[in-house]
């Protein structure tokens, strides 16, 4: 690596900043980290603003069109953009509206005001401007994002598991969550945070995004086995899940 | 100087969310001073609609990364009040516990890291880590207790797992609760700290009467529930929350108030320390009178000094509350059922920026109507207050120094505007 710092950005559309909060966490015990690498736009944390860099990390989903002339600005200077969490990655819970009409949405919330705001549907980043890495999760995992970015100055794409959630459940020996009553996303959802909602008696919300090729029709008849109608089955995979099976569904 | 001045700040840093400040000074007159929100709405409200009940606090903690225990716990009693849901006192002690947990790591993260700066003389934590990285590395090491509390608790430090309609969804153990109890005491010399430094620090000496609303419990200096008081006078149940923040958040230049005399308010910790300091630990009382913070304070950039007083009382209170729950022993109890799956209710908390109401309506066990009234949307028009108060006393400054001023001023309300952004109209016409 040359003797200069590779240079990086974090930028937040609309989004709760909880991942940036995670990585400010990460920085804590990975101090390593900032000295590698000179952070030269932050502005939750720092005033200074510097638009030169090679790396920039985008939070928070597209949605309002005037973001797109924002994400094209940050891909033309960037070398290499990451989407950072569930709303880059998928439009995270943003994209619960989409289910629904957006002036219903709109009048919902603003009431007469409704016209005033700017705003369509939550989209993923990669809809727009070209992502050349993604790290999942709501929020994202302390250390998959340490390892992503240490993967990333080494030249490497990070690592992101495409098996699913299941897989980390039986590694570390947590008892499904089916047996004890309760549902779960975990046979479709990406893997990779260590499966720390099954662990912790909750059934996963699918916020790391679907595996490749996963057997949507199967998990509805389980899903339904176990009580849930079809209401509560849209209500639980579109927490994260709208775009992506919006989506699969128009290929299906 | 000429007393005509422009301000034009784009996207106030070391803040939560997109805001600007825009001030105009034509000719010694204020023309226009505004803080603008300009973040993206998100519309929680309608997207809680057809939610089932026990999904609201996972997707309502996504409101704010920040503020994610303290959306929860507020959107669980919403819930819960609707459907008749009664929850244990291991329960209510588990989840003030967590709610220490965030209201500690809001407050170090805000007065060790995003207004030390102001008060040092540098731009940020990273050029305070250069300048005296002793204050960074204290403020890391708080930081780190504060979300490991929240971790043990909830599952993990923004977005909590654990918390459900009724309960917990997993228990700490013993050794947990007990390592963060030794590391928790281990943290006072840190705090006598961080006193003595806030304790060498000018704050502008800026005052506005105003009027300031916080919760407010007999025998407690209130973080969930309760009822909603203010420096005014008077007591109301949570239920009439709309009386009291509805009529302010609209149009507030003519905005006349009911029950009220004045035009804005004040929630946060200088509220609540104002009205609940009776109540406050003996070691955050001390620290109140070290740093000269007294129950008749009307300076806005004291919000912080109010924040250094919590963070002590939040230590403290979660060290007596490990110790109440160790004393009692962790049960691993099953959720307190639901009576009924339709009704309404209204949770309400202290988030670190001020009292957060959550209000839903339940039918069949979907949620069908949902209003979210959050901290930051009720200071908004006492920010604007402030600062068109502020503005003409400073038009000596320069535009570097007015700037800063604002800009402090701004960053001491601790702004949460990713919460806020589905508020009404900022705008000043």
């Amino acid at each position: 690596m040359s003797s200069t710092k590779p240079k990086i950005a974090f930028f937040d559309f609309a989004g709760c900043e909880g991942c940036q909060l995670t990585v400010l966490d990460s920085l804590q015990t990975h101090t390593e980290l900032l000295n590698a690498v000179e952070i030269v736009q932050f502005r939750e944390a720092m005033s200074e603003i510097n638009e030169d860099y090679q790396v920039a990390f985008i939070e928070g989903s597209y949605t309002r069109p005037s973001d797109e002339v924002r994400l094209q600005a940050i891909r033309d200077q960037a070398q290499i953009v990451v989407a950072l969490g569930a709303c880059a990655h998928l439009g995270g819970v943003n994209a619960v509206r989409n289910a629904h009409r957006l002036e219903e949405v709109k009048s919902y919330v603003y009431g007469e005001k409704a016209e005033v705001y700017e705003s369509s549907s939550a989209l993923p980043i990669s809809d727009f401007i070209q992502v050349d890495a993604f790290i999942p999760g709501c929020p994202i995992d302390r250390e998959e994002f340490v390892r992503a970015v240490k993967s990333l100055l080494q030249g490497n794409s990070p690592d992101i598991p495409d098996y699913p959630v299941c897989v980390e459940c039986k590694l570390r020996e947590t008892g499904c969550v089916f047996l004890y009553g309760k549902t779960c996303l975990g046979p479709i959802t990406r893997a990779g945070c260590g499966a720390i909602c099954p662990s912790f008696g909750v059934g996963c919300e699918g916020c790391r995004g679907l595996i490749p090729n996963p057997n949507m029709a199967s998990l509805r008849e389980v899903l339904s086995e176990n009580g849930l109608d079809e209401m509560s089955i849209r209500a639980k995979m579109g927490l994260f899940l709208t775009n992506q099976i919006a989506a699969s569904d128009m290929e299906a | 100087m000429s007393q005509t001045l422009q301000v034009d700040v784009h996207h106030i840093t070391r803040v939560e969310g997109h805001g600007n400040i825009v001030v105009d000074v034509r000719k010694g007159k204020l023309v226009k001073c505004d803080l603008e929100i300009v973040e993206a709405p998100r519309f929680f409200e309608a997207m809680l609609l057809g939610q089932p009940y026990d999904q609201a606090s996972h997707l309502t903690s996504r409101i704010c990364g920040i503020c994610a225990v303290t959306h929860a716990t507020t959107s669980l009693r919403a819930v819960e009040k609707a459907l008749g849901v009664e929850p244990s006192e291991q329960t209510k002690r588990l989840r003030k516990l967590n709610l220490f947990g965030e209201i500690l790591d809001s407050h170090i993260l805000h007065v060790c890291m995003l207004v030390a700066p102001d008060l040092l003389g540098v731009e940020s934590v990273i050029s305070l880590a250069k300048t005296d990285i002793l204050v960074v590395e204290r403020a890391l090491r708080m930081k780190k207790v504060a979300g490991d509390l929240c971790g043990v608790i909830g599952g993990r430090h923004t977005h909590p797992i654990t918390m459900t309609v009724g309960g917990f969804t997993h228990f700490p153990s013993a050794e947990a609760l007990e390592s963060l109890c030794e590391r928790l005491e281990a943290m006072r010399t840190d705090l006598d700290d961080t006193v003595e430094l806030i304790q060498s620090c000018q704050l502008p000496a800026f005052e506005r009467e105003t009027e300031f609303i916080a919760l407010h419990e007999e025998g407690e200096y209130c973080f969930i529930d309760g009822e909603i008081t203010s420096t005014e006078g008077g007591l109301w149940p949570l239920e009439e929350y709309r009386s009291i923040t509805n009529e302010h958040m609209v149009d507030h230049s003519t905005a006349k108030h009911a029950r009220h005399q004045r035009q804005s308010f004040m929630v946060g910790a200088l509220a609540r320390y104002k009205l609940n300091n009776d109540k406050l630990h003996p070691k955050a009382q001390a620290a109140a009178t070290a740093l000269g913070l007294t129950p008749d304070c009307v300076n806005p950039y004291m919000i912080s000094v109010a924040q250094v007083v919590e963070i002590v009382h939040c230590t403290e209170g979660a060290i007596d509350l490990i110790q109440q729950i160790l004393d009692q022993g962790i049960v691993s109890e099953d959720p307190a059922p639901a009576l009924r799956s339709s009704g309404e209710g209204v949770g309400a908390c202290e988030a670190p920026r001020g009292t957060l109401y959550h209000h839903y309506e339940i039918q069949d066990g979907l949620v069908s109507a949902a209003n979210c009234v959050i901290p930051t949307a009720q200071n908004l028009a006492n920010i604007e207050a402030d600062m068109r108060t502020l503005v003409p006393q400073q038009l000596d400054c320069t535009q570097e120094e007015m700037t800063m001023s604002l800009e402090m001023l701004v960053r001491a309300y601790d702004p949460c505007i990713s919460c806020s952004a589905h508020m009404i109209n900022v705008k000043c016409i």
